[in-house]
């Protein structure tokens, strides 16, 4: 039987020897760093969320309904008389918010590392493509149900673009496809949502791990280990990633699944962060619900763009840093002039600027689920202005100048020296 | 790079076959980006509506769709148009400068008639529909709180005229869609008509 099953891959191995050059490749024979640490687990969890979504939502679409008459109705067909319907809309909904989860751990794992710096600007610059992909794939996503969630959020987040100068009314109505988010939007978002994006999400990740393979991973300690190699040619400090690494992140898997079981069995509203109770009431145009907010992972931004107030006449301004806010990321690698990649070796004054920017971006994301109202007022020397505005206002000062700021505080910053091999 | 010498004219002809080619690939995705603008049937569903106020209670607010969107008709009372002339001084725009109203409706009280205020239930911030907050709302409001509208998601306030407060995050006033009175008890909105 063995040599049967040997004597097939032959015949398969001489006809397509790729597939195994390949394996080896990006597996067998991808040096990597031995010394990964906790951090390293979400870059592979993504893939594995991305997977969970794409198989969760080609079943979805097999009982919903793009339509606008009908799409909230099929959802609620789907939850209840659909046999395990329920499992995989709850599967595709938690996914969404562990996908960003993971997502911005992996990305704080760069800012840990440096692993954006030289060499890897690349890999950097495909990572936040997929990340404004991946928000643009939520958006679309969770307009679908048709609630008043998804009608009121869609309606906010398109009129963004009819804020921008000269074409943006113009721009809003192409986009919606009707003077308001309507059947037409509906369907061109699920078209989109399901398709499209999906296909620029899949080649982006192809070219972030294919960009990584060519230069190779970062590291904890932030040393290039293709600069010490033994004299096999491989570098002293890397090991295989299969078995070894394939080892390690099945254990992530297996810890991440049993925590997303929790959450898709026990809590998949998540106290309304993962699944909006406004978003169980059906679309209705003629009235806006008297609390609404994005899903968590867009909050940041969200209390961005309701903090700078309006100029000229117009919400521009508060559109664009919303807008800067994000796009701002790309410029990490020319933003750091530090010479040393890893916050081990890094001085006082960066490790103080990651620790203010954490707690700015998570104190941004709290404001955002939440009115302006939820501090009451201030006192008559500020105008009686909402306190929480004034706190949003400060909070967005602090996450520009995490970024503006950086060449400045990066190159007069205390560095440590960098050992030559990975300590662990 | 190979050390061949190159031969300019195929090098150029590929350069022009290559650029012809892509000029015709841009074209080619015009006709989906074209289907992207409202349909005929989208934009044949923007006619005038009709409203009946004639069993507006005084204060009262009727919403009618119009366009998808939703248009408020409030029957003002005489403490609310007292109110509307007290907060001048907090408004953006008393004068309503900002042209979001028909000229006929470009006074004191961004109507027609001073007692029926007909607005376009739309947030000029980011879209969303403000909700009626009655004098009586102090508590939520503030002390000094007149009577208007609240946005709930970006907590934009407007007067009873629509007039937007100082401070707010919406830029502008609210509109005032084209209207006129069919009748004494019957506004036909999304269509004014001359003399009316």
């Amino acid at each position: 039987m063995a040599s049967r099953l040997m004597a097939l891959w032959d015949w398969f191995d001489s006809r397509m020897p790729s597939v195994a050059e390949e394996f080896r490749k990006h597996l067998a024979e991808y040096y990597a760093p031995k010394n990964f640490n906790f951090w390293y687990f979400f870059g592979a969890l993504s893939i594995l969320v991305l997977a969970i979504q794409i198989v969760s939502g080609i079943f979805l679409t097999m009982n919903y309904k793009p339509d606008a008459a009908l799409a909230f109705g099929s959802v609620e067909y789907i939850m209840r008389d659909v046999p395990g319907g329920w499992v995989i809309r709850y599967i595709h909904s938690t996914g969404a918010s562990a996908f960003f989860l993971v997502v911005y751990l992996h990305m704080f794992r760069g800012l840990l590392y440096g692993s954006y710096k030289q060499p890897r600007e690349l890999i950097w610059i495909f990572g936040v493509l997929i990340y404004l992909t991946l928000m643009a794939e939520a958006f679309m996503g969770y307009l679908l149900p048709w609630g008043q969630m998804s009608y009121w959020g869609a309606q906010v987040i398109v009129n963004l673009f009819s804020s921008i100068p000269f074409i943006g009314p113009d721009l809003a109505l192409w986009i919606r496809g009707d003077y308001v988010v309507s059947d037409a939007t509906l369907n061109r978002f699920f078209a989109l949502h399901v398709i499209a994006i999906p296909l620029v999400l899949l080649g982006l990740v192809a070219a972030h791990i294919l960009a990584l393979h060519d230069v190779g991973s970062n590291n904890p300690d932030g040393i290039e280990i293709k600069k010490t190699k033994g004299p096999d040619g491989h570098p002293l400090d890397g090991i295989p990633f299969h078995p070894y690494y394939t080892v390690k992140d099945i254990v992530g898997a297996v810890v991440f699944l049993a925590l997303f079981s929790v959450v898709v069995f026990f809590v998949p509203e998540m106290g309304g962060y993962f699944l909006e109770y406004n978003n169980y009431v059906p679309a209705d145009p003629l009235k806006t619900p008297a609390h609404i907010a994005p899903l968590w992972y867009f909050t940041p931004y969200y209390s961005i763009l309701r903090a700078v107030p309006p100029l000229f006449n117009s919400v521009f301004p508060g559109v664009a840093m919303m807008g800067l806010s994000t796009l701002i990321l790309f410029f990490l690698p020319w933003l750091d002039r530090s010479p040393v990649k890893s916050i081990r070796y890094r001085g006082g004054l960066y490790k103080s600027a990651v620790a203010i920017f954490v707690i700015t971006f998570l104190v941004l994301g709290y404001l955002g689920t939440e009115p302006v109202t939820v501090w009451g007022q201030a006192g008559a020397w500020l105008g009686y202005a909402d306190r929480a505005t004034i706190a949003a206002r400060i909070c967005t000062l602090l996450y520009f100048a995490f970024f503006f700021l950086m060449p400045w505080y990066t190159a007069i910053d205390k560095t440590k020296p960098v050992p030559e091999r990975v300590t662990m | 790079m190979s050390e061949k010498k190159i031969d300019n004219t195929r090098r150029n002809l590929i350069v022009a076959t290559s650029a012809v080619a892509g000029a015709a690939g841009a074209g080619a995705a015009i006709p989906f980006a074209w289907s992207w603008w409202p349909s005929e049937r989208a934009k044949a569903a923007g006619a005038p509506v009709e409203a009946d106020i004639s069993n507006l209670a005084p204060g009262e607010l009727a919403v009618v769709e119009w366009r998808g969107k939703p248009v408020w008709i409030m029957r003002r009372t005489k403490e609310m148009l007292e109110a509307i002339k007290k907060v001048e001084d907090k408004v953006t725009d008393p004068k309503s400068e900002v042209p979001l109203q028909p000229e006929y409706a470009k006074n004191e009280y961004r109507s027609i008639k001073p007692e029926y205020l007909v607005l376009v239930g739309i947030c000029t911030h980011l879209g969303c529909s403000p909700q009626p907050k009655s004098s009586e709302a102090k508590g939520e409001m503030g002390a000094d709180w007149a009577g208007g509208f609240l946005c709930p998601c970006h907590g934009s306030k407007f007067d009873l005229a629509g007039r937007v407060y100082k401070g707010a995050p919406a830029p502008v006033n609210l509109e005032v869609p084209p209207h006129t009175y069919l009748s004494d008890g019957t506004i036909l909105i999304g269509e004014d008509k001359k003399g009316a």
